[in-house]
């Protein structure tokens, strides 16, 4: 069949932007393009006649007023580019296209697509350079230097099928592990003595698919094999820094005569340990904790609100674009895939990668402000098109995260709480629905488990891939039409990570399953048995249903375009495993031993304490910079500086529930501390979202300590939700670990500490965690290329604490930006002076006259202060609120100030610092030490004694330390500053103005 | 009663809040997928109000709206016909607005010449990539010309005190292609005649004339780029907290495009296409 090639492009005349981009990126990129032509490439592979050719590319392919199309190859206007993406990637417009071709006229068609650019003035290896590295990834995209237009598109070939076995009884350990390595299996040695011994003492070897249904099972990403495994903790004496802990009478925790700790099971003993005993001290608000998708709490009497944080870095590191949009999608569907599913209603990102100026990149990595922009876009495409908004995140600079950037999803849904829960029995057919299977995402649950190398975006290109969330969104509707309908399910959950295998495997690991996998829908041909079992290929959901309602929903399925397919039942006699290929029969394990059987090592855990953190005395020649200068660099720094070229880009305000928006204030300039939406609206119950991430306060390098930084973090979140009114005795808490290599006892001894912590703060703010994820083994491994010497890039150890509050009234929520002439500023909580790991640390090199050490949590006043604050607020004496966090007091007041500019309003407020208020402390280190649990709040003058009085009742430090002025200067006569709010916003602005 | 249909399609996302609109300003909405309404298109003869809403039909791949706007006016051109005919009000925001130009609806028949029966009309006028070729949300300030004969937005702020006019007078945008492009002759008649019913007060996204929405001859067919069915409650605004109270009590402009479309939907079933 003749493949057609058309040709769309702008009409002279009409501006075209995306040309435009190219020509900014070349001239970036220091391969400067005189002009671009940019046109998009449609191939048909159809029996199309003339006059439907017409109608294609009139119809469908051009917008007559703004562009043209032609067919065939239009003369070139310079040097030509395409890039097209490589066969088997999925591209979705390809998929709409054949779907609208064959509406048009009838015809089915293949169709691929790809760009064209014209560009003049460039050589060929010019040309070559900006197509490589603005135009394509070579993991997904082929570049050519002409004009595509093949004799016909790929299809996939048939392989002839057989039943593969692979021999492991008798191996020694060597053999074992050298079989792990080069089949991507990714499991330890001892884990494949396990592997060995059953096989061993089944007498038989196990087929390839046996095996890989082992290696996905009991995989890092599938089973958290190190958090809930034993741990035998011991302490060095180093440094004087961190936090002396007591570890006698913890839960799971045995406490030696020499001083070490046994921990049994890691994360049962700590994070979940909290919950459980919060449940059991009278939290009753939780509905589903760590047994589902998501976790899931009370919204009201018929409503359940789920949520779920997701990573997906490694795909991140080598396709950002991809990895951002599958791992926001995955987490999407694990929302959906709550219970017998959930409505996504918000969605979170926050984002770990290095500062965007770093030139010297190791081997493999891709610049930092490319893999940002990228994952920015990937969140975007993919969050928009759901129509999910994307309410609240963060982004923190950090050049470890060179080759090991984070990209942290998450996903809030509405459920009936009557639907919270769910369970596939005997019998129910396995129905598949959704996206079709191909060879895309083969191994990504292994691959996200493993270290990073530099030669990883070559040896798992196939574990990347690329989204298509108009199928996601079609799914969307069709479940809740099923679930509204009956619910027509008994259980669901997603393909993720290990694709079918997990989720046929999670479904039936009590009851058993047997499947028929060539009876899975495929995107091309010649895939094994094994690769359609363990493929990650996006937008697919697995559902158990019972025969009787396989009809009805197929019916909905039809209507809205999603296929479907029943790969098999549930329940086996033996509760087996049994998979099948054309008849024949390719594997048959017990659920036992593949849920239960891999064994759990004891991990060795030493926690040095650290040294002091780097020196607080001034170093640099002409004195210490002023505090307004400080101020300037901090509002500047990426960490504090305004995320709104994110928030922008991203559809926060879809479904039309957003109560208070990510950015606030008059102009939409101020940043908001949470997020609130009303899930159900009219109700006036609100949720609001927000996350605490405190890395410097446990970095190493800085003499931190990974239980101080959970506890900071905590206390953050809290911060941040109680500024926009929640309620703190309602407040629901998720970790997300990402750590390196925890095969190294110091990351494991980081670990512990972190995971005491999580206990700790838990049970003392009394917000239990109702989910979590881990990533592990976040490390680059590479070689020098100027010496050859071996070189590791470990990430800091890192804890996303995500909070999901709510509010009993959104007509009470408070926003950040301050309110109006008059006001008072009353700062509350304690300023210690102490700026070890601060931002004007770190920046800075020092704070003078502050003190070294990292200030730390106080577990009894953190939690009486947010009750306080939220008291206040819920008493309707807050004007305006805002978490006191990243660069200190003054940052959050000029925060404050920025909010309130801009819009009709315009920009008039100022404030008026307080002569004194930095009592015994230097301006600088009042202004800049970045002490937890405290607020600066405005409100109005007649309330400030009550307000005064209120806080020093409840034992609480709390003080006046400005006036909000009309003068729109930030003025502060003991330290010298007298500042314009609009070169503050200017300097907060100007970063991230991408 | 009128009955409001809000047509939907894969990709479609804005349709719950659209169907509420129309169910607050007081039209009972169904919610009904693009399919079929094209297997059954006798269906639309039950409604007085139609919305397209917003979302990225589709995945908007190909272009913005193009799918969806290729399924109408292959498959539904004569029944959308006869609804706009016998007086429905019709609404397109954003990706709804994309869909209805490229059909032909909107701008609609010139000077009075009626609607072709065969084919849809040529498409006059697009909406194609922001000027700054990037995704945008955020509110914008707007004004409602009170000159325009758009139905849908008479009158949107008479309720609201002068000095707070302009701190309501907003809709939320959130498109990446909406720039508004349109031949000089095309936009010269459509300000002649009354048919720029929304304006941008900061052209962020580079529309020609600032147009923000247009309506047809009639005035009931609308489309526009931002989302008045995200503004139906003040809580909604951008920066509510700082409103008046009074402004609070009243109606917001959101809500009141909607209620204008349900009066004149409900005259227009006793038999009148004037509005009151």
């Amino acid at each position: 069949m003749k493949v057609h090639r058309f040709e769309v492009r702008r009409r002279d005349g009409v501006d075209d932007p995306r040309a435009a981009e190219v020509v900014a990126r070349s001239r970036a990129l220091g391969v400067p393009a005189q002009g671009v032509r940019v046109a998009r490439v449609y191939l048909i592979e159809a029996a199309l006649d003339e006059a439907q050719r017409r109608r294609v590319r009139e119809g469908l392919l051009a917008d007559p007023v703004v562009e043209v199309a032609v067919e065939g190859v239009s003369p070139p206007a310079g040097r030509v580019i395409e890039i097209h993406p490589l066969p088997g990637v999925m591209d979705p417009t390809a998929q709409t296209v054949r779907e609208a071709v064959a509406s048009l006229t009838g015809v089915e068609a293949g169709v691929s697509t790809g760009w064209r650019y014209d560009v003049e003035g460039l050589s060929a290896e010019a040309a070559g350079v900006l197509a490589g590295k603005a135009l394509s990834n070579p993991v997904i995209h082929a570049v050519h230097d002409g004009p595509v237009l093949p004799e016909s598109l790929p299809h996939g070939t048939e392989k002839p099928f057989e039943v593969r076995r692979v021999a492991v009884r008798g191996l020694s350990d060597e053999r074992l592990a050298a079989l792990s390595r080069e089949a991507h299996l990714f499991l330890s040695v001892e884990e494949m003595r396990a592997v060995r011994a059953e096989f061993e003492r089944i007498g038989r070897d196990p087929t390839d698919i046996e095996l890989e249904t082992l290696a996905q099972t009991w995989s890092e990403h599938c089973v958290h094999k190190t958090l809930k495994s034993t741990v035998v903790y011991r302490e060095k004496s180093g440094g004087p820094g961190g936090v002396r802990l007591s570890w006698a009478g913890r839960p799971g925790h045995e406490v030696h005569p020499d001083g070490s700790v046994t921990i049994h099971n890691l994360l049962k003993s700590t994070v979940a340990a909290a919950t459980r005993e919060l449940i059991s001290e009278g939290c009753d608000w939780t509905l589903s904790v760590f047994e589902d998708n998501s976790g899931v709490v009370a919204l009201d009497d018929r409503w359940g609100v789920n949520i779920k944080v997701e990573t997906h870095n490694r795909p991140s590191a080598i396709e950002p674009y991809g990895g951002a949009a599958t791992g926001i999608g995955g987490c999407i569907r694990d929302v959906i895939g709550t219970g017998l599913g959930a409505k996504p209603i918000a969605s979170t990102d926050v984002f770990c990668v290095a500062m965007p100026g770093r030139r010297d990149l190791p081997p493999g990595c891709l610049p930092p402000a490319r893999v940002l922009t990228e994952v920015v876009a990937g969140i975007r495409d993919y969050g928009n098109r759901m129509g999910i908004p994307t309410v609240s995140g963060g982004v923190y600079f950090d050049d470890r995260h060179v080759g090991n950037p984070l990209v942290f999803a998450g996903c809030v849904g509405l459920i009936p709480r009557g639907l919270v829960k769910g369970a596939a029995r005997p019998g129910d057919r396995i129905i598949a629905i959704g996206g079709r299977t191909g060879r895309d995402g083969v191994h990504g649950a292994t691959f996200s488990s493993a270290e990073l190398e530099s030669t990883s975006s070559v040896e798992f290109a196939h574990a990347v891939q690329i989204g298509n969330a108009i199928e996601e969104k079609r799914v969307l509707d069709a479940v809740l039409r099923a679930r509204d309908a009956g619910p027509l399910f008994t259980a669901m959950t997603d393909c993720g990570a290990g694709g079918f295998s997990s989720a046929v495997g999670e479904m039936g690991s009590k009851i058993g399953a047997e499947v028929d996998l060539d009876r899975a829908p495929l995107k091309y041909a010649g895939l094994t048995y094994t690769e359609i079992w363990i493929s990650e290929a996006q937008e697919r959901m697995v559902l158990a249903v019972p025969e009787g309602n396989v009809g009805a929903l197929a019916a909905i399925c039809r209507e809205e375009g999603v296929e479907l397919a029943d790969l098999g039942r549930f329940g086996t006699p033996g509760g087996e495993l049994v998979l099948r290929f054309r008849g024949a029969e390719v594997g048959r394990m017990s659920m036992a031993f593949l849920h239960d059987g891999i064994p759990m090592p004891t991990r060795e855990a030493v926690w040095e304490t650290p040294g002091e953190s780097p020196s607080a005395t001034p170093s640099r020649a002409g004195g210490p910079p002023s505090v307004g200068d400080m101020l300037a660099g901090l509002l500047g720094h990426p960490n504090i500086a305004s995320k709104h070229w994110i928030v922008r880009q991203y559809d926060h305000e879809v479904q039309g529930n957003v109560i208070v928006k990510p950015l606030v204030g008059p102009g939409g300039a101020g940043p908001g501390d949470a997020a609130v939406i009303e899930p159900v609206p009219g109700s006036g119950v609100g949720i609001a979202l927000s996350q605490g991430l405190q890395t410097p306060v446990g970095d190493p390098g800085l003499g931190g300590d990974p239980y101080a930084m959970v506890l900071s973090a905590v206390d953050e979140v809290v911060r941040n939700l109680v500024c926009v009114g929640a309620d703190p005795g309602r407040i629901a808490i998720l970790d997300n670990f990402c750590w390196p290599s925890c095969a190294e006892p110091r990351n494991m001894g980081a670990l512990v500490r972190a995971a005491a912590g999580c206990y700790d703060a838990a049970k003392a703010y009394r917000t239990p965690f109702v989910s979590g994820k881990d990533s592990l083994n976040n490390q680059l491994r590479y070689a020098d290329p100027a010496t050859g010497e071996p070189r590791v890039i470990e990430i800091p150890p890192t804890l996303l604490v995500t909070g999901l509050g709510r509010l009993a009234d959104v007509g009470k929520a408070v926003t950040s930006d301050a309110k109006a002439t008059g006001g008072v500023l009353v700062l509350v909580g304690e300023t210690s002076g102490r700026v070890g790991a601060s931002h004007a640390s770190v920046l800075f090199g020092a704070v003078p006259g502050g003190t070294a050490s990292i200030p730390g949590v106080d577990l009894t006043r953190g939690p009486a202060t947010a009750r306080a604050v939220a008291g206040m607020i819920e008493g309707g004496l807050i004007r305006a609120a805002h978490d006191c966090s990243e660069g200190g007091v003054l940052v959050a007041i000029a925060e404050m100030l920025i909010g309130s500019w801009g819009g009709r309003a315009g920009g008039t407020l100022g404030v008026e610092i307080a002569a004194g208020v930095a009592g015994g402390l230097t301006p600088h280190a009042w202004a800049f030490s970045e002490d937890p649990s405290r607020y600066v709040l405005e409100i109005a003058p007649g309330d400030e004694a009550r307000v005064l009085e209120t806080l020093r009742s409840a034992g609480i430090p709390a003080a006046p330390v400005g006036r909000i002025t009309g003068t729109g200067r930030l003025a502060w006569r003991d330290a010298g500053l007298d500042a314009g709010v609009d070169a503050l916003a200017k300097a907060w602005r100007a970063p991230l103005d991408w | 009663m009128p009955r409001a249909i809000v047509i939907r399609a894969a990709g479609t996302n804005c349709d719950a809040e659209m169907a509420r609109a129309f169910e607050l300003a007081g039209a009972p909405a169904d919610l009904v997928h693009l399919d079929a309404l094209i297997r059954d298109p006798s269906r639309l003869g039950r409604y007085g109000l139609i919305g397209l809403p917003g979302g990225f039909s589709y995945g908007d791949d190909v272009a913005s709206g193009r799918v969806f706007a290729m399924k109408v006016r292959e498959r539904l051109w004569g029944p959308m016909r006869e609804a706009v005919e016998r007086g429905c009000m019709v609404i397109g925001a954003c990706n709804g607005f994309q869909v209805l130009v490229q059909v032909g609806l909107l701008p609609g028949p010139k000077g009075g010449g009626g609607w072709p029966t065969d084919r849809p009309p040529a498409q006059e006028v697009a909406l194609t990539d922001n000027a700054g070729g990037r995704f945008v949300s955020r509110w914008v300030g707007v004004t409602f010309d009170p000159a325009s004969v758009c139905v849908w937005t008479r009158g949107l702020l008479d309720a609201v005190p002068p000095e707070a006019a302009g701190d309501v007078s907003v809709l939320p945008v959130a498109h990446g292609e909406g720039r508004f492009v349109a031949p000089p002759e095309v936009l010269d008649r459509l300000e002649r005649t009354g048919r720029v019913a929304v304006r941008y007060a900061e052209n962020f996204n580079g529309s020609a004339g600032a147009v923000a929405g247009i309506c047809d001859e009639s005035g009931r067919v609308l489309g526009l780029m931002p989302h008045p069915e995200r503004y139906l409650e003040w809580t909604r605004h951008p920066y509510w907290t700082r409103l008046p109270r009074g402004v609070r009590e009243g109606v917001t402009p959101g809500l009141a495009m909607f209620r204008n479309a349900v009066s004149a939907a409900a005259l227009a079933e006793r038999g009148s296409l004037t509005p009151a």
